[in-house]
């Protein structure tokens, strides 16, 4: 069965849809769909997602990059301050300056002494966990509020807006109709659904966001359609050819790691001052590694990534709004894996059929006999989603070829 | 024709390893100083504090019982190293092993020495079954123990919370206590020093010198090392790696198992979220890497972040954040990767260079 690009396009976006709204009409929950969801979905997605992306810039560029959690910790704290002090626009600079001086520090080790890339990331998410730390107790402490592990609450938050026309937003005072809700409370298959996916992706959203979101195209043009880029991807794939062609790779590593650090400082920023409104010790609640995950789950890709982190991100939607909602999940799993069997039987492919019916099997046996499923083991869902990618479709992974490899300038004979 | 040799040239590698780490450690406290001086605190007295608070008796028995977990921690990280692996899930091996030996022990009865003696086979054999996960992954799909050990640390925690919650709490006191079921009398491992030294140090000790005899002294030891440093090579003279993998994993798993047992049957006999320490997973990849892998330096490297613990509520009393002992420590740890490498390349040289002119002048080691 061959379809052709725009064709599949629409299949992989129309089927799951479809799959939710029956999954509705079937349990009666409506949560899955809900716009309040999907907005708690867009907002947790980010963070994930910019970590992600920091991930993308430092491999591409040939530096594995375990201390995101690190850089995202630098942000936090640096957003949060800057937030206190000057107001959160201000915050959002000095989170990315923050995350760019993990970034460098990492790049200092590597790629200008060579220390073992993964040493160096687990020693700086140590230095700024307790780094942090330390200057909390200089900063926060004996402010009101404020403490050794927590800043003082902001007094202004990053301006959030509605989408005109279809989510309810203002144009020059005047209100523009609720297209999307409207179509939402309706309850009708596929459509309300679809809108409400996409009035929770249209309304109430932070500039901080929205900006957070541009960061994928932003990487694919820069990375697949410029110079600069192409030469910081041939340093990740070849940095001995590349230096033969006269590409600077050392210095190409130094950037790729400041936008690394930069986009995890972001994203730390997102979660001081955006998703909340003060600086909290553990914030970041392993959002680094998760987004480390990301990267490998979107292949290296920010299409992927974006996947990636949007599937993460919404099982924490789920379970932030409607913990109920969760076990419906297995539901929807237990219908697609049996779309997924049909196609298998079509297409001949036995193996694929057999693991599939057995996925179908067991997330209808979940979903029948489970009421709700433990939030402490639905935690582990990122990290557990990630080995079961990486085991079995490792083939199909492409990782930049010499990432992790440290490169000496000169040293290529 | 003989080149210029400074004092460093003509000195043993082992004093140059020795040295260099020193040198590592006071660019530390040097780099640590500035930060100290920035943000407004006079470094010599936060130095001199340390000193003479951790020189005194008490704080000396302290920094002996903090290096215990340390000493642990490194070992299982070390054995690792050797074979060049990176087990960054100590973490969650010895988290995981902590719940299920404290679990164990609280529900068996046995006589003094062996019931303490079973429950610690029951935590490293915990430990080894949540690394054997991440050796079973790489050998059979070639997943990176890196980033499945990530991955398995936050899985270990939610599975243990799991079990925690649903299974293993100690719900007598009508939920008050967040621990399991406390730990017998003859399960609990007695003090060398009342209250200030446990009996897991010994312990602690005994798997360091077990570590050295297993990877320095053995046959086993001899494959190990030299996978680790060739895998091809290796491989060509008949070792088989993905055994080795197996084999390494486990016993690093076995003995992260044990990093929390000072706490589980010495100080809490229990364990609990609360009341296990959490952080020596990490801690003991720097202590390893302070130490150099070896047994020796795993033990000094331990003493001196021990050390450094111990006087960080008396740093507090006297105005400075404690956090900068922590601080220290990772500083530590990125000069001494650095210093090493910088060291190692320098020997390489030297050792190229000695050799050539010996070739020269015909006369080796002149």
């Amino acid at each position: 069965m061959k379809l052709t690009g725009r064709a599949r396009l629409l299949v992989f976006f129309a089927v799951p849809v479809a799959l939710m709204s029956i999954v509705r009409l079937w349990s009666g929950e409506d949560a899955l769909t809900s716009s309040d969801t999907i907005g708690a979905s867009l907002r947790l997605s980010v963070p994930i997602l910019l970590a992600g992306m920091a991930g993308l810039w430092a491999e591409r560029c040939g530096v594995l990059n375990i201390g995101i959690e690190g850089m995202m910790i630098f942000g936090t704290w640096f957003g949060g301050w800057g937030a206190w002090q000057f107001g959160p626009w201000v915050g959002l600079m000095f989170a990315v300056v923050g995350g760019m001086l993990g970034g460098l520090i990492h790049a200092v080790a590597t790629v200008r002494f060579n220390v073992d890339q993964i040493i160096s990331g687990v020693v700086l998410n140590l230095l700024a966990f307790f780094g942090v730390r330390y200057m909390s107790d200089l900063a926060f402490v004996g402010q009101p509020g404020g403490g050794v592990s927590q800043s003082p609450p902001q007094t202004s938050a990053i301006p959030r807006f509605d989408i005109p026309v279809l989510s309810g937003g203002e144009v020059f005072g005047w209100k523009s109709p609720n297209i999307l809700l409207n179509l939402e409370e309706r309850g009708w298959f596929f459509v309300s659904d679809l809108a409400g996916i996409l009035h929770g992706l249209t309304h109430n959203l932070s500039w901080g966001t929205v900006i957070g979101v541009a960061a994928v195209p932003a990487t694919f043009w820069i990375l697949w359609r410029t110079r600069i880029g192409l030469r910081l991807r041939s340093s990740g794939e070849s940095p001995v050819a590349a230096e033969t062609l006269g590409v600077n790779v050392i210095r190409l590593r130094y950037l790729g790691l400041l936008v690394s650090g930069g986009l995890a400082g972001y994203a730390g920023g997102i979660l001081s001052i955006v998703a909340s409104s003060y600086y909290r010790q553990g914030q970041t609640a392993g959002r680094g590694y998760i987004g480390l995950a990301t990267m490998i789950f979107g292949n290296w890709r920010p299409v992927g990534v974006l996947g990636g982190a949007s599937l993460f991100g919404y099982a924490e939607g789920v379970k932030l709004v409607a913990n109920d909602a969760i076990s419906t999940l297995f539901l929807f799993v237990a219908l697609a894996a049996v779309l997924l069997v049909v196609a298998a039987v079509v297409n001949r492919n036995t193996t694929r059929g057999i693991v599939t019916a057995f996925v179908a099997v067991i997330a209808a046996y979940t979903y029948l006999a489970i009421d709700d499923v433990p939030e402490s083991l639905t935690q582990s869902l990122p990290y557990f989603a990630t080995l079961v990618v990486l085991a079995t479709a490792s083939q199909r992974l492409r990782p930049p070829a010499m990432a992790g490899i440290p490169y000496r300038r000169g040293e290529s004979h | 024709m003989t080149s210029k040799r400074n004092v460093i040239d003509t000195l043993p590698r082992p004093v140059v390893t020795l040295l260099s780490s020193l040198v590592a450690v006071l660019l530390a406290l040097a780099i640590c100083g500035v930060l100290l001086l920035v943000t407004g605190k006079d470094p010599l007295a936060a130095y001199r504090t340390i000193l003479e608070t951790g020189l005194t008796g008490n704080k000396l028995l302290e920094m002996l019982k903090r290096s215990t977990p340390l000493m642990l921690s490194a070992s299982a990280v070390a054995i690792g190293f050797k074979m060049n692996l990176f087990n960054i899930g100590v973490e969650g091996q010895y988290l995981f092993a902590a719940l299920i030996a404290a679990e164990f022990a609280s529900r068996i009865s046995a006589p003094p020495v062996l019931h303490v003696l079973l429950t610690l086979m029951v935590a490293s054999a915990a430990g080894a079954f949540w690394a054997s996960i991440a050796a079973m992954l790489k050998i059979t799909r070639g997943i990176n123990e890196v980033i499945s050990t990530i991955m398995l640390n936050f899985i270990s925690l939610s599975v243990m919370q799991w079990l925690f919650d649903n299974y293993m709490r100690d719900d007598s006191d009508g939920g008050l206590r967040v621990t399991t079921t406390e730990i017998a009398p003859s399960g609990q491992v007695p003090d060398i020093v009342d209250g200030r030294l446990n009996g897991m140090w010994l312990v602690a000790l005994f798997v360091v010198f077990c570590y050295w005899l297993i990877v320095f002294r053995s046959k086993f030891g001899f494959r190990l090392r030299s996978s680790g440093l060739n895998s091809t090579a290796a491989q060509t003279s008949g070792i088989a790696a993905n055994r080795m993998i197996v084999v390494a994993m486990l016993l690093s798993g076995a003995i992260a198992g044990l990093v929390a047992m000072q706490s589980v049957v010495g100080e809490e006999y229990a364990y609990g979220p609360q009341a296990t320490p959490t952080g020596f997973g990490f801690a003991g990849i720097a202590v390893a890497l302070l130490g150099r892998n070896h047994p020796i330096g795993i033990v000094v490297a331990a003493m001196l972040f021990g050390f450094l613990d111990s006087t960080s509520a008396v740093l507090q009393l006297s105005g400075i954040p404690n956090s900068i002992v922590k601080v220290i420590q990772a500083v530590v740890v990125i000069t001494v990767v650095i210093v090493n490498e910088a060291t190692s390349r320098y020997m390489n040289r030297r050792t190229a260079e000695q050799t050539a002119a010996a070739l020269r002048t015909d006369k080796v080691g002149a």
